[in-house]
């Protein structure tokens, strides 16, 4: 029986009227790809922000290796203005920061990329690594963690390299072609040693060819730094190609999950995508 | 009691209007720019400078008010197209320390042009006359300007939300990139907008300097942060806001500089305690209050920023 | 442009080597200078002011230009450290001429000039915390105008007659150490070695120094990430509270000592000059030297003291070319003149003088900054 890495119950967003995520329900085991599929608007970015912290759930709980990291019931003005379910369950306050949450281990990148752009690729890799690191405020200011310093820069380096990025790293990050930046956005993600990989839209504006490399990229880094990752795609190739398992959003609702043939075949699914080519 | 705490009131609620004049101006620029426009105060106090130059040249009152009005409306759009349009791309922070580069030019203008010495502003006719109220004796001004601004602010307040131009700047502060694809003309809606604040400014300081009776190159900056609190504290965007906030600050900050009489007075305290040096201090600690607990004040709509 | 992994820069490279080179020498024509030109000379009222204002502005420019906070408080941190500065080294034997009013004040002891200037960014920083507490959360245009009402309050409260017995109320504290305390006399009286041009020079270099390896250590690094992306920051791990506290005490720490070597520089110190106005002087320093570019903002501090008490200065008087009398000139031209050379820098140069290049960039060959400038300015 494998661990199960991310569980989210009756996860609700709600922002004024607008309920954005409704009672989602899911999990994650170790070693999965997960993805969550779902037409725009339907929900899925929001579910990210709130597994990362950057919201806190309205209601319902999330769970991290069986650990609440977010859990929150509707307050204030909210407690009127509440349209969901299972009002009452989640009583208990937990919330934690974005940067707490990459601390334990959960990593992502963004849909539309936010690299530091005055900043050089490999000090937007470093930047990733500053967490993990050792010396204080004082020793860092005043250079005596040299030994600590070239270790993150080399370990930076190993990153870059593996991607065939190291002679850029020098490179102005906002320099790079789009389809760099997207993957440097994975490997700053990585460089902050993740054991579960959240990829918002990684394949958006690539093209066949570049989004098959892209599937062989994250089957390769899921390998090597054994991690569990959790995509938001488009790219149905991608998707049905890559996942183990699916999840689908349509108007903040789970209307289907199971394997890429189940999903395939779910009438819901289907209804849901009606007019949508599959790529 | 009710007669030591009159004075003060009263020029509290004096102080008031002229501040809600001038937060006019800071909240609709801000409304609709996203800028707080350092250089707010200082057309105010420039606004004060012309009366004393345009009247010492002998003009009569009823042609030296109105152009002093009409001139500081086309400062307020001369620093606009000047300064703020040219960096509409460019980040935020350019444009505020674009408007503290117009601020500093103001002031060493003035500076330049008055040697750096008070000006006397003149009397006006009615305002600048003495009148009792109950027990406190005040200058006319001080009945004048609340009634006037609150004129104003109703004339204003139709003005945003019955009229074409008035939609247009609703739509403007609502959504900038958006109105500018509807065809909404956005510069002179922005520019509309300059002129109204400094008009509204140049009111205020007819006011504000008939009660001071000097003018300096500094004589903006002080008002014009007090306004902007006023702006803030009242939710930065909303007209009726910025009023509210500037009359509770005008009373709050007169009641101050009277606090050790009155509480001596009261029998509350035995001596002095010098709080009148806390007069401004308060203000700027209301502004961190409110940031801080309510940050969109107490008539602002909350926004919250897509990731 | 290949660069092996293993070649990952470290040390220094030619710009850096050079540019060491270069500050040495300036410093010891500094010092050089000091020996044989009187002391009275404008040069050294220049470089004494300029090295103030240039620690005052760095520390800026680490706040608004490397973590992208836009604080407006630098005049009230650098009142409290102008403050703790006289406040703890008046001499014992000054101090009822001082306090007059306050039968001598509270202190009654006086420190050593190296431990009150350190003492003085302690306080400064002190009072940063307690500030950043509430307002650090504010978006940036809000953090501005609290930061701005801040400096006002503290104004206020160094004033109030009740504190008077410690800051001696609204009068001016005096008496204290000034720079000229640093030059060497002999028995008589006289001086045998000037030194109150260089070290005011070695404490701004010795600060200046720890914020440019701040900058340059890992912390410097999440500073600039949250200056870039607030949210990418924060999902990269980068603690945003504590990070924009550190930087926000950092920088107020500087900015006392600042304080400290203002109140050295102008013998006396008095709550009513730190207003605004300081801070948007200083903040316009920046903005001339570029955002982001320690080597801007010293240049752009020399600069600036120089044309506003040296060269600049003739504009503020009456000049006769022959018989003509060249027009307008009269007391505060200077300030006119200077306002709109400003203004078409920030309009027209926005980039300041030097963009976000910093000295070693000026002898290295590589195109990067270039490039980056070019980003910048999109």
């Amino acid at each position: 029986m494998k661990e199960v890495v991310l569980e989210l119950e009756n996860v609700t967003m709600q922002f004024g009227g607008v309920v954005a995520v409704d009672s989602l329900n899911m999990y994650i085991n170790e070693g999965e790809i997960v993805a969550l599929i779902g037409p725009n608007g339907a929900g899925k970015t929001t579910a990210f922000n709130v597994i990362t912290g950057v919201y806190a759930p309205t209601n319902g709980c999330v769970r991290l290796r069986g650990k609440t990291i977010a859990q929150g019931h509707p307050t204030g003005k909210m407690r009127k203005l509440y349209a969901g379910t299972h009002i009452g369950d989640y009583d208990r306050l937990v919330s934690n920061t974005p940067d707490a949450i990459t601390e334990m281990g959960v990593a992502r990148t963004f849909q539309n990329i936010r690299l530091f752009k005055n900043m050089t690729v490999l000090e937007n890799v470093l930047v990733a690594r500053h967490m993990r690191l050792k010396s204080g405020l004082i020793t860092s200011t005043l250079h005596l963690n040299l030994q600590e310093e070239r270790r993150i820069r080399r370990e930076s380096m190993d990153l870059l390299e593996m991607l065939g990025m190291a002679d850029l790293a020098h490179e102005n990050a906002a320099s790079l072609p789009y389809g760099r930046q997207r993957y440097l956005e994975i490997v700053r993600a990585l460089a902050t040693e993740p054991r579960l990989l959240l990829l918002d839209e990684p394949a958006a504006g690539m093209n066949p060819q570049e989004t098959e490399d892209l599937c062989d990229f994250i089957r390769d880094i899921k390998e090597r730094f054994k991690l569990t990752v959790f995509l938001i795609e488009h790219h149905m190739n991608l998707v049905m190609d890559i996942s183990d398992r699916i999840y689908v959003l349509d108007f903040g609702k789970r209307i289907a999950e199971g394997t890429p043939q189940e999903i395939q075949d779910d009438p819901a699914v289907i209804a849901a995508y009606l007019g949508v080519d599959e790529e | 009691m009710m007669s030591t705490v009159l004075p003060y009131l009263l020029s509290g609620i004096s102080v008031g209007g002229q501040y809600a004049l001038i937060a006019i101006g800071y909240t609709m620029v801000y409304g609709i720019l996203r800028l707080i426009n350092f250089a707010h105060g200082d057309v105010f106090m420039v606004a004060g400078i012309l009366m004393v130059y345009i009247s010492a040249s002998g003009l009569p009152l009823y042609v030296s008010i109105p152009l002093v009005l009409l001139i500081t409306a086309a400062i307020g759009f001369t620093i606009e197209r000047v300064a703020y349009k040219p960096l509409r791309d460019a980040p935020r922070m350019s444009v505020m320390i674009s408007a503290i580069g117009v601020s500093y030019t103001l002031q060493n203008l003035v500076l330049y042009i008055t040697g750096g010495l008070n000006q006397y502003y003149p009397s006006i006719p009615f305002i600048s006359e003495s009148v009792t109220i109950g027990t406190a004796t005040t200058k006319m001004v001080t009945i004048v300007t609340p009634v006037l601004t609150l004129v104003l602010v109703v004339a204003l307040v139709l003005l945003i939300n019955h009229t074409k131009i008035g939609m247009a700047m609703r739509a403007v502060s609502k959504d900038f990139e958006t109105s500018k694809l509807m065809g909404i003309k956005i510069n002179s809606v922005i520019s509309i907008t300059f002129v109204i604040g400094s008009f509204l400014a140049g009111v205020g300081s007819l006011l504000y300097f008939t009660n001071y009776t000097t003018v300096i190159q500094t004589s903006g900056a002080m008002p014009g942060l007090k306004a902007f609190v006023a702006a803030v504290f009242g939710g930065i965007g909303s007209v009726p806001g910025a009023v509210v906030g500037a009359f509770i600050i005008g009373i709050c900050e007169n009641i101050i500089k009277g606090l050790d009489v009155i509480l001596i007075k009261a029998g509350l305290s035995k001596q002095m305690m010098g709080l009148t040096t806390f007069s401004d201090a308060f203000t700027f600690a209301l502004l961190i209050i409110i940031l801080v607990v309510k940050p969109t004040g107490l008539f602002g709509e909350k926004t919250t920023d897509k990731v | 442009m290949t660069m092996k992994p293993s070649a990952i820069r470290k040390g220094l490279d030619r710009g850096a080597v050079i540019s060491i080179i270069l500050i040495a020498l300036i410093y010891a024509a500094v010092f050089v200078l000091e020996q044989i030109i009187p002391p009275t000379s404008m040069l050294f009222t220049v470089l004494k002011k300029g090295a103030t204002y240039a620690l005052v502005a760095v520390s800026m420019n680490l706040l608004n230009g490397f973590t992208g906070l836009f604080s407006l408080g630098q005049a009230g941190f650098m009142l409290v450290g102008a403050y703790t500065y006289g406040i703890l080294t008046i001499p014992v034997a000054q101090r009822a001429a001082v306090y007059q009013y306050y039968d001598g004040g509270l202190v009654q002891f006086a420190m050593p000039i190296i431990p009150a200037i350190i003492l003085a960014g302690f306080a400064a920083a002190l009072f940063a915390f307690l500030i950043g507490l509430p307002v650090l959360r504010l978006k940036s245009d809000y953090l501005a105008i609290a930061t701005l009402g801040f400096a006002e309050i503290i104004r206020s409260i160094f004033q109030w007659d009740k504190l008077g017995v410690i800051t001696n109320g609204s009068n001016m504290l005096r008496l204290f150490p000034t720079f000229n305390d640093f030059n060497i006399r002999n028995a008589d009286g006289e001086v045998v070695l000037y030194l109150s041009t260089l070290v005011p020079f070695l404490i701004a270099g010795v600060c200046i120094g720890l914020i440019v390896a701040l900058i340059h250590s890992s912390y410097g690094r999440a500073f600039m990430s949250i200056r870039d992306d607030e949210v990418a920051a924060e999902a990269m791990g980068v603690n945003l509270a504590r990070h924009k506290q550190y930087a926000f005490c950092i920088s107020s720490f500087f900015a006392g000592i600042g304080g400290a070597m203002l109140a050295m520089y102008s013998n006396s110190v008095q709550a009513k000059s730190f207003t605004s106005a300081m801070t948007y002087e200083i903040l316009l320093i920046v903005v001339i030297g570029g955002i982001g570019s320690v080597t801007g903002s010293c240049l752009s501090s020399f600069l600036f003291v120089a044309c506003s008490e040296w060269w600049l200065r003739f504009l503020d008087q009456k000049q006769m070319i022959g018989d003509w009398e060249v027009p307008l000139l009269r007391n505060g031209f200077r300030l006119v003149v200077f306002s709109i050379i400003i203004m078409v820098v920030v309009l027209f140069f926005r980039q300041g003088i030097m963009g976000t290049r910093e000295l070693p960039d000026l002898f290295r060959k590589r195109q990067r900054h270039a490039r980056r400038k070019e980003e910048m300015a999109k």
